[in-house]
């Protein structure tokens, strides 16, 4: 089941186009946390959280990346205490 | 259609006729029959039927109402698109049980008391267990064997719950139980172990990655999701369900990041979904529940297509482990396809099905003031879009190519997915429909400014995140192994102590044996010394001598009970 020589190159398999879509997710992300810096900068007024805590700057970003990295640095610790061999309940 | 019958039977009773057919013929029979149960439960419209009694309880074989409705209507959506799925299979015992399976876990849903839910809830456990056996591997046998004690212990429990219920109150009937007293408790155990309950859960990890391709999909669809439904009707505004929804949320997550089989993955990705909707069902507002039954909806429809699309990579590659695939997108387009629609729709993206029904279920917490519940469903957005939105299709479809080269999936695996993808997205682009059938009048719109621009934050940052980890070798590298869980309790300590125990008690009844061997031996003894042949009582004796002695005993009597009576 080796690579054909023959097969036709694929748009991903081009290492400058991974980084295309790298810097396509960053520009998504300063798309959608541009009105929640222009409601602190009181250009464009409108709120989205309920209570005061969501005031704090860009809430869900702050949730989305501190909380999922931690998370992954968590469970890379907890590895070492869980992991077993593959085989080891039989 | 026939009047009162319960939708469940019509696959029950269909499914006996599998063996009969085969070929064409069967294929038609496998499909048509969910179609048929879901015109039952329409052409019956709401109401009840079937009331007798037997035995002094009164039983009511068919109820249907908006809560039982939507769970029928989707239950037997999920039914069709599995047999879609699984039309390639020729193995007739997995097409047996598995519309046994289905028809019992409907037959449940549209139970109107708790016998006939008894009755139904154990049979999806005893029909069920054939699909992970179906495997026909060793591993496949002992799951299947955890999977069955657990499932059947979850059954007796419901069991002790309803008599002790029927003691109490005298009603069988199943409707709003709550946590009163040990019947409601039992009860509550019960319905915690099929939905499973943090430390409860174990089963559904253990099982469902053991189980066949097509049985994977099609057990994935139904036992917990009945319990949701049975805790839906039980136990809403149940307070201590949310803190138990909020652990479920959570604990899986750290497992995701670890595990190595995808579909195991997708197992433990069900489970953290699971406790959203006993989030909901804890609430138990009407905007709650119509969250928690809008959400078991799409989330059978994205998860049976990432169950789906795992399966159709391990019927074709023989493998869903991370550790062996990456770069399939070149071979399978359509599978990948499908697998990002079932990954942006768990990830709840906008227009798409999670996104409206966690959406209900987020507003409905916030709106029951409950928030520090509130940032533990962000985390765990978060979380789901890194394991479910991300590991799943990133590891297996793009990643290293590992040089596999296989076809594309079979076209009736491919129609199956093309159902759960339309309604994925479909129900996001048109939520009206899917608020049609919910159990309350919703008064629910997901799609505000504000909302789609704080998840679409969430989410972009969250893959952001994910690229940066891949990016500078961060993310966990997946590793041939086993991670710990709750499971090791009883699958190494308590085994053990088992099989001591065993000895044990094997030890004293050997004792035991020994000491009565004993004992025996010393009464046959005497007796030869009696009785064997020239001892005293095996000599024949006159019987002159005879009447003597008889008549002394006699005399000896007489004397003695005279006295008696002074």
């Amino acid at each position: 089941m080796s690579n054909p020589d023959d097969e036709k190159k694929y748009w991903l398999e081009e290492p400058a186009n991974i980084n295309k879509i790298f810097y396509a997710v960053i520009g998504l992300c300063v798309l959608v946390a541009l009105p929640k810096v222009l409601t602190l900068l009181d250009i464009l007024l409108f709120k989205q959280g309920r209570f005061e805590l969501a005031d704090f700057f860009v809430f869900y970003t702050f949730f989305g990346v501190i909380g999922y990295v931690m998370m992954i640095l968590l469970a890379k610790k907890l590895r070492g205490f869980l992991m077993r061999d593959e085989d080891y309940y039989d | 259609m026939i009047e009162g019958l319960n939708p469940g039977l019509i696959l029950i009773l269909g499914a006996l006729l599998v063996p009969l057919t085969s070929g064409f013929i069967r294929s038609l029979l496998i499909l048509a029959l969910p179609v048929l149960a879901l015109v039952q439960i329409y052409t019956l419209g709401l109401g009840t039927w079937g009331h007798f009694e037997f035995l002094g309880l009164s039983l009511e074989i068919t109820r249907v109402d908006p809560l039982s409705r939507i769970f029928g209507t989707i239950f037997c959506i999920a039914a069709f698109m599995g047999m879609v799925y699984a039309l390639h299979v020729k193995d007739t015992i997995q097409h047996f049980v598995a519309l046994i399976y289905i028809g019992s876990a409907i037959g449940a849903v549209f139970a109107g008391d708790m016998i006939t839910l008894f009755v139904f809830w154990e049979l999806t456990a005893i029909s069920s267990v054939f699909l992970i056996w179906a495997s026909r591997t060793e591993r496949a046998y002992r799951a299947g064997m955890r999977y069955l004690i657990i499932q059947v212990t979850s059954g007796v429990i419901l069991l002790g719950g309803i008599i002790v219920y029927y003691q109490d109150t005298g009603s069988i009937a199943f409707d709003y139980i709550g946590l009163t007293g040990i019947a409601g408790c039992l009860i509550l155990i019960a319905f915690g172990i099929k939905s499973a309950f943090p430390l409860l859960h174990n089963w559904v990890q253990d099982s469902y990655p053991e189980a066949t391709v097509t049985g994977t999909v099609i057990l994935s669809a139904f036992t917990t999701k009945l319990a949701i439904y049975a805790l839906a009707r039980a136990f809403p505004g149940t307070d201590i369900l949310i803190p138990i929804g909020g652990a479920m949320i959570l604990l899986p997550i750290v497992y995701v990041v670890l595990e190595n089989d995808l579909r195991r993955v997708l197992a433990y990705s069900l489970n953290s979904q699971l406790g959203y909707m006993v989030i909901g069902v804890g609430i138990g507002s009407e905007l709650a529940l119509n969250g928690t039954a809008a959400h078991v909806f799409v989330h059978i429809m994205y998860k049976s297509l990432l169950f789906m699309c795992m399966g159709a990579v391990l019927f074709r590659t023989g493998t869903v482990k991370v550790t062996e695939l990456g770069g399939l997108y070149k071979s399978m387009p359509i599978t990948t396809v499908f697998c990002l629609i079932g990954a942006v729709s768990i990830a709840a993206f906008p227009l798409t099905g999670g996104f409206v029904s966690k959406a209900m279920i987020q507003s409905a917490a916030l709106n029951g003031g409950l928030f520090i519940l509130w940032p533990v469903m962000l985390f765990a957005c978060a979380g789901i879009m890194d394991h479910s939105g991300l590991k799943v299709p990133f590891f297996t479809f793009f990643s290293k190519d590992r040089g596999i080269r296989v076809q594309e999936a079979p076209m009736n695996m491919l129609i199956a997915m093309g159902i759960a993808a339309f309604f994925c997205i479909g129900i996001g682009v048109f939520p009206g429909l899917l608020f049609e059938l919910l159990p309350y009048a919703p008064t629910y719109n997901p799609y505000s400014f504000g909302h789609i621009v704080s998840a679409l934050q969430l989410l972009f940052f969250a893959i952001l995140a994910f690229m940066l980890l891949i990016r500078f070798k961060v993310y966990p590298s997946e590793l041939r192994s086993t991670n710990l869980d709750f499971d090791w309790f009883y699958r190494v300590p308590l085994k053990r102590l088992i099989l001591a125990i065993g000895r044990l008690i094997l030890i004293v009844w050997n004792w035991s044996l020994g000491i009565a061997n004993d004992v025996l031996r010393y009464i046959i003894g005497l007796v030869s010394e009696t009785h064997s042949s020239g001892k005293i009582m095996a000599r024949t004796t006159a019987s002159s001598t005879a009447v003597v002695v008889i008549v002394a005993l006699l005399g000896v009597l007489l004397v003695f009970l005279y006295q008696f009576q002074q």
